[in-house]
């Protein structure tokens, strides 16, 4: 961390009071936080998509199957939270998909 | 044969070992930039201190064709020595043989000077550079970690143990480097992680660096996994150096003293400090103008800035010294500032070194990343660490104390023995904008001008409660220093608490929040 004495000061709100200091690069970068949309299924794991079971506008029963997303060599299930329609699949067979993915929208 | 032969025969056979990987293997390692591992051992040792055991270890594999290779010293020198004279046990993987890989004999020579570091109660020094398990020796290798994680974890308190990472340490073999108290890092040199970028690439098509991944500078600043960084391997070794001179050879021991000297610094210690306290300055300034010849020698200094960590001398007797850092973060308590403090603080605590605080925090960092990234349980560890330790404890306030923060940073209440407060201290249980806010919520909000009645009211609690003085009526705060008085006090300090015997319930081992 340089410590040049004034260089990268800016107003740092603790509570009620303003504090002149520096940041930290990982303050910086932290990810801000943003509610979760329970119309939305995410990637727990990253992994490959390597199968899809529904189709866009299928009505889909609670627990059933939407898609196959292996990841450590485990196929894991991933399942319709509750009855819905599916509105849109964002992903396809095949494809290599990070943590925190949309893979499919439910409505 | 004659004696004389014998001796020639023995001379001949070191000579063949002590070349290691030979003179290709060798001048590759150069080309890397690195020394050889015996190199960096006689770099590090007091010269002619170097005794070798095992160089004559030969590996047992006999799969794969191994049985026709010759691996010498099995990739791993071992010995002892002494740094400006302290005994020290040492270990240095030899990466000019297969890649200084980690099979049966080697992970033996290591833990057999692992288990004459601890029975010899002096510190033990690993040299890290290996390219991992020796896959030609399946299980065995994996046996060697376990048994090499299972020592540094018996010796964890009892022996300093220092873990110097020159080349690739991947994989099971981070483990044991951080199982130990210190990790040193070398620029360009040093990498370090669990799954290398080619996993990573193939199982999550993430393109990552070697150097992005797991370099010196990713530990040194972004993971807190390594506590010293430097540019170059013979600045490495005198931080090593350094460090061995402040800490003592075991948990029996205290660190030995050296002569006293006064600071060099020679201003008034209060101009450091601005009198508005939302200005920042910086802490290890302080420190400087309190210790031995203003020598401070800072630990993790490239990690959560917002908490400053290290060693330096009151009348030449060591003590560890805990700052909050007005300049980063406005010197928050977070997560990552509340794991490396606690941890120094263990391990000052471990090893007989008196703790120093030296506090100005305005609370925790809100936020929900921090919430969420548990910012209770790390809290906590600092809680726990300060609670647990019995070595003597000195808190100076020097600003601000508010709230959770005032409790934590070694307040009367979880122990200190010693609380001093510069008369600028303010401690309270929010700063006077926020208390005001709440206290004289109604006079504010009744009032025609209401920032005039706030600024009234935050002045009416700043004269009646951001003082130290509320705290000293309690006894809470044992003196209100004049902030010149400070180094004469901690000295005295110091010096009063040499025979302090504190003790804490018979237990196997309490349950930190680990």
């Amino acid at each position: 961390m340089s410590t040049k004495k004034t260089e990268g000061l800016v107003d740092f709100a603790i509570l009620s009071m303003k504090y002149k200091t520096k940041l930290t690069k990982k303050f910086e970068n932290r990810v801000k936080y943003e509610a979760p949309n329970p119309d939305h299924i995410l990637s727990y794991i990253p992994g490959t998509i390597c199968e899809v079971f529904v189709k866009e506008g299928q009505k889909v029963k609670e627990g059933e199957s939407l898609l196959i997303l292996e990841a450590m060599k485990m196929r894991n299930q991933i399942t319709m939270p509750r009855t819905g329609k599916v509105k849109s699949i964002k992903v396809s067979q095949g494809d290599r998909i990070p943590k925190n993915q949309l893979m499919v929208e439910i409505e | 044969m004659s004696l004389k032969k014998h001796i020639l025969d023995l001379r001949k056979r070191k000579e063949q070992v002590e070349k290691g990987g030979g003179d290709r293997a060798i001048e590759k390692q150069a080309a890397m930039g690195k020394m050889t591992a015996r190199e960096r051992i006689l770099a590090l040792v007091d010269k002619d201190s170097f005794t070798e055991y095992d160089l004559f270890v030969e590996h047992t594999a006999r799969d794969f064709g191994m049985d026709k290779k010759q691996l010498h010293g099995d990739g791993v020198i071992i010995g002892t020595g002494t740094i400006y004279g302290a005994p020290i046990c040492i270990f240095a993987q030899d990466f000019t043989v297969a890649g200084g890989s980690l099979g049966l004999m080697h992970a033996r020579k290591i833990t057999k000077i692992m288990d004459h570091a601890l029975k010899m109660r002096v510190p033990l020094i690993g040299i890290n550079d290996s390219g991992g398990a020796r896959i030609q020796e399946g299980v065995n290798s994996l046996a060697g970690y376990g048994e090499i994680f299972y020592r540094n974890t018996l010796a964890s308190g009892v022996i300093p143990q220092l873990s110097v990472i020159l080349g690739p340490c991947a994989g099971g073999a981070v483990y044991s480097p951080a199982l130990t108290d210190f990790v040193f890092v070398v620029e360009n040199i040093s990498k370090m992680f669990i799954t290398g970028p080619g996993v990573i690439e193939s199982v999550l098509g993430e393109k990552i660096s070697m150097e992005d991944l797991g370099g010196a500078r990713v530990h040194a600043e972004i993971t807190g996994n390594a506590h010293f960084f430097s540019d170059s391997e013979t600045e490495c070794f005198e931080q090593i150096k350094k460090l061995i001179t402040f800490i003592p050879w075991n948990n029996g021991k205290k660190a030995k003293a050296f002569p006293p000297k006064p600071p060099k610094f020679k201003g008034k210690i209060e101009d450091i400090i601005p009198s508005d306290p939302k200005t920042p300055y910086d802490v290890r300034d302080v420190i400087r103008a309190i210790v031995d010849d203003s020598d401070f020698f800072e630990i993790q200094d490239l990690w959560a800035a917002n908490i400053v960590i290290g060693f330096g001398r009151l009348n030449g007797e060591t003590v560890g010294f805990v700052a909050n850092q007005p300049l980063v973060l406005a010197g928050v308590l977070d997560c990552d500032s509340s794991d490396k403090a606690a941890r120094f603080i263990r391990y000052c605590d471990a090893f007989n070194i008196p703790i120093i605080t030296l506090e100005d925090m305005p609370g925790y960092l809100p936020g929900v990343d921090q919430e969420h990234a548990g910012v209770i349980r790390h809290g906590a560890k600092v809680l726990y660490a300060y609670s647990e330790a019995t070595v003597p404890k000195v808190t100076v306030i020097l600003r601000k104390a508010y709230g959770g923060g005032y409790i934590a940073m070694n307040s009367r209440h979880l122990g200190a023995d010693f609380m001093f407060a510069w008369p600028m201290a303010e401690i309270a249980v929010m700063g006077p904008e926020g208390a005001a806010n709440i206290i004289f919520k109604k006079d504010i909000d009744e009032a025609e001008d209401k920032d005039a009645m706030r600024a009234l009211k935050v002045e009416e609690y700043k004269e009646k409660f951001a003082n130290p003085y509320v705290a000293a009526a309690k006894g809470y705060i044992d003196s209100v220093i004049e902030p010149s008085e400070t180094r004469e006090l901690l000295l005295h300090a110091i010096e009063v608490s040499a025979n302090k015997d504190d003790h804490r319930p018979a237990k196997k081992h309490g349950i930190p929040p680990f």
